[in-house]
């Protein structure tokens, strides 16, 4: 049994577990920078997971990358920015803040400022009566009324 | 047999549906009684025929029925039966007959224990629930038929998605239906008060049962895919603001607003016009999750041009419905006069802030989650909106939401003083600052989250504590006491919400603050240290599962000499769908989780490990739970029971002035 699972395993070229123990850096800090790097960058083949949490071979890779650039002394924008380069700024799980992307960023606050200033303005309305100033009566609810008062 | 017989049946409700949409909707135009009577009937024959129907699709998955195209992809003789049951709702065609079996127990539901309602809204509400179901039928039935048979049967199945083969997603999809498809009822509801042209505090009381139920079961399900996604997904992250979470929680949201400005209109007689559009929004949020999820147009906007033909009939719905009920709202929402009159400082002002802040953060997550989308096709630029922004867009609205939250519950209606709430308030503030500023100075040089959390959810719960303490007056403890059991269950379920709430905030700080990771190569016998744990890995042996074959490790967890648990990580691999899973070894304890994820065999010898020290990690679906139970609580409140009630009594004496 064994022996078959071991085979199957190497057919189906299991991918490995996200951060291996082998691509760990000595350097406590640098591997502390690394994850927090690799937290922000898109694992390319997977759905919406980032490359320290995938599986995937190409994420591996990745990692990898980010960890040589830092060791190579890079600082963590600069690691980015090479990985952008690369993979273009699909990799970004965080939107920049370049051109149209304003609107993504914006819209947010845009929209809290919107919403209060149209509830300030409602409750603002709300604090004076406004009553519906007692609706005239209709002519045949006034005929009624007559005929009820007796007049 | 029985799958054709299925398969006539769901033709069969489809045929019901468009009468039960015509006929009660003329006969409520034209006041012929006969003619909306016949609403009734129909839901119930809708329900009863989807029901057959989706057994028919039930039975076929649990004796393996091969011929059937649908089995042969998702289901395999090999599994175990309760996911040849999930199997049934584990791929679209199946989860769409879900989505309509569970739309027409609304139906039913909404026809059953209606009795109170005035037969003209009654008949206009059934009628546009089951126009909703026309257009679901037809799409099952034209693009995502789950009855078509093979000409020639396979042997055997291909098996369902591993990572469906899990008793916490078995159950996800259910109840976050259950909940999703709920909202229909409130979008039905909506749209037969703009057709009256008529919305009232009764129209509020019998809207405001079906968000409960709607927004509860929405809690359990989308508390059941977290808490799935921790333990399966083998690093123990529990939120990812994938698109498909997304589309659940953006309903919740909007769920969760309209569950409290309905108070407002029930209570008030204010907001009516914004609870209406809230109600429509809410359906409206749920037919875009469904788009989303069932269109594949998130994943890649390629798939979705290459097979465009569901997603394009999902669209169409959402635009015939929403574009058909917002215009209808257009024409009629300047009828909706608001009667009540409030101070600025009011429970009103406050029910109006939590609804802005819960109806943008839903927007918030709407825009993040359609961007890359819209930034493709109108800018052709590709790029991806993740986590990170979410957190950074999202979370603000939270934080301001729990600050304002203990004291907007506690403000009287119409006119309020702040500092009188406050100074009853005091104490709970007091004690909130003093657990985050303990928990910063324990904390030094990490997240700024723990405490700040921890401080919002002491907050949250001893402000609701200081609330029910207020409620019972004066005099000695057994008065006191007594007056608190005898609140109105409804207040009852907004103190347990919101003190589940408070759990939750604890939880995500908890977990996002102080969570210990260790990575390593881990030899058979060799123990490590794991923040106060010792950590060893005993033995790693192969173990044969039903459909799967699995690498087990048996962990052992020490503190000092003494062994506290075995846990039993495992890799798992599913031979027939060719894929792995990973299944943690997890012990859950109050204060904290250990977790302990297995890996691959290193050349070097010795297995790859990942242990975690996870604390307060339950407390997040704890707080989702006793959210729903809150909701549970004031859904089982006496005035909906009575109101329930009074439609039989009322019969006679019509016209009578309500007793409240």
């Amino acid at each position: 049994m064994k022996h078959l699972v071991l085979a199957l395993g190497l057919l189906l070229a299991l991918p490995a577990f996200a951060v291996q123990p082998d691509e760990i850096l000595d350097d406590p800090a640098l591997e502390a920078r690394a994850r927090d790097i690799s937290q922000g960058l898109r694992c390319l083949v997977c759905r919406n997971e980032n490359i320290d949490d995938s599986n995937a071979d190409l994420a591996r890779d990745l990692r990898l990358l980010v960890r040589e650039r830092l060791v190579a002394g890079d600082s963590n924008e600069e690691v980015v920015d090479y990985i952008v380069d690369r993979y273009g700024e699909y990799v970004l799980l965080k939107p920049t803040l370049r051109g149209a992307n304003l609107i993504l960023w914006i819209a947010g606050p845009a929209m809290l400022l919107l919403a209060l200033g149209i509830g300030g303005v409602y409750i603002r309305s709300r604090r004076r009566s406004t009553e519906p100033a007692a609706s005239p009566l209709s002519a045949s609810e006034r005929a009624r009324l007559k005929q009820i008062t007796g007049e | 047999m029985i799958v054709e017989l299925g398969h006539f049946a769901l033709i069969l409700a489809f045929a019901v549906a468009i009468v039960q949409t015509v006929i009660p909707l003329v006969g409520a135009q034209k006041g012929w009684d006969g003619w909306m009577a016949v609403a009734e009937p129909a839901a119930t024959a809708q329900f009863l025929l989807v029901a057959s129907s989706f057994g028919a699709l039930t039975y076929a998955f649990v004796t393996s029925d091969f011929s059937l195209q649908l089995v042969v992809q998702n289901s395999h003789t090999l599994k175990p039966m309760l996911y040849k049951v999930s199997g049934v709702w584990g791929n679209h065609e199946g989860s769409m007959l879900l989505w309509v079996l569970i739309l027409t127990l609304f139906g039913g539901m909404a026809a059953w224990f209606g009795g109170n309602l005035p037969p003209r809204l009654r008949a206009r509400v059934l009628a546009v629930q089951a126009s909703i179901g026309v257009a679901f039928y037809a799409f099952v039935l034209f693009t995502s038929n789950p009855f078509t048979r093979l000409a020639t049967p396979p042997f055997n199945g291909q098996d369902l998605n591993p990572l469906l083969q899990d008793p916490g997603l078995a159950f996800h999809p259910p109840f976050l239906y259950l909940g999703y498809v709920g909202l229909s009822i409130c979008f039905s509801f909506a749209v037969a008060a703009l057709i009256e042209g008529r919305v009232d505090a009764a129209w509020a009381r019998w809207v405001r049962p079906w968000t409960l139920l709607s927004w509860l079961f929405l809690t359990i399900g989308i508390a059941l895919g977290s808490w799935w996604a921790y333990y399966e997904l083998g690093w123990g992250g529990f939120w990812f603001w994938d698109p498909v979470e997304n589309a659940s929680f953006m309903p919740w949201l909007i769920g969760a607003a309209l569950l409290h400005s309905a108070i407002v209109v029930e209570k008030r007689e204010a907001l009516k016009a914004w609870t209406i559009l809230l109600a429509i929004m809410a359906f409206g949020f749920s037919l875009i999750g469904t788009f989303i999820v069932r269109s594949g147009v998130i994943t890649s906007v390629h798939a979705f041009a290459n097979d465009p033909e569901r997603g394009v009939f999902i669209l169409l719905i959402l635009a015939i419905f929403m574009g058909g009920a917002l215009t209808l709202f257009a024409a009629r929402a300047g009828a909706m006069q608001a009667k009540g009159v409030f101070g600025v400082v009011s429970r009103e002002t406050a029910l109006v802030t939590n609804n802005i802040l819960l109806a943008v953060s839903a927007l918030v997550v709407f825009t993040g989650t359609i961007w890359p989308l819209v930034a493709e096709m109108a800018f052709d630029r590709k790029l991806s909106v993740g986590a990170p922004f979410f957190n950074m867009a999202f979370t603000p609205f939270m934080i301001v939401l729990a600050l304002i939250l203990p004291v907007g519950a506690m403000l009287p209606w119409k006119r309020a003083r702040l500092g009188r709430v406050m100074k009853q308030l005091r104490p709970a503030l007091g004690l909130a600052v003093a657990l985050g500023a303990l928990v910063w100075a324990m904390n030094t040089g990490r997240s700024a989250l723990g405490p700040i959390g921890v401080a919002l959810g002491v907050w949250l719960i001893a402000g609701t504590a200081t609330d029910l303490v207020g409620r019972a007056g004066r005099g000695d403890l057994a008065q006191r006491l007594r007056r608190i059991v005898r609140l109105p269950r409804a207040d009852w379920g907004k103190s347990v919400a919101h003190a589940g709430l408070g759990i939750t905030f604890i939880g995500i700080a908890g977990m996002l603050a102080w969570n210990v990771e260790d990575i390593r190569v881990a030899q058979v016998g060799e123990q490590f240290e794991v923040a106060e744990f010792g950590i060893r890995l005993d033995k790693v042996e192969q173990v044969q599962g039903p459909n799967y074959s699995s690498t087990m490790g048996w962990v052992s967890v020490w503190k000092g000499e003494r062994k506290l648990y075995t846990l039993h990580p495992e890799k798992r691999v599913y031979p027939v769908a060719a894929m792995p899973t990973t299944e943690a070894g997890i012990h859950s304890g109050f204060l904290r989780d250990i977790y302990v994820v297995i890996g691959d065999r290193q050349d070097g010898g010795g297995w790859a490990v990942r242990s975690y020290v996870k604390p307060l990690a339950n407390w997040i679906w704890a707080g989702a739970i006793i959210m729903a139970l809150g909701g549970l609580l004031s859904l089982s409140d006496r005035r909906y029971r009575v109101a329930a009630g009074a439609g039989k009594a009322r019969g006679s004496s019509a016209g009578a002035v309500p007793a409240e």
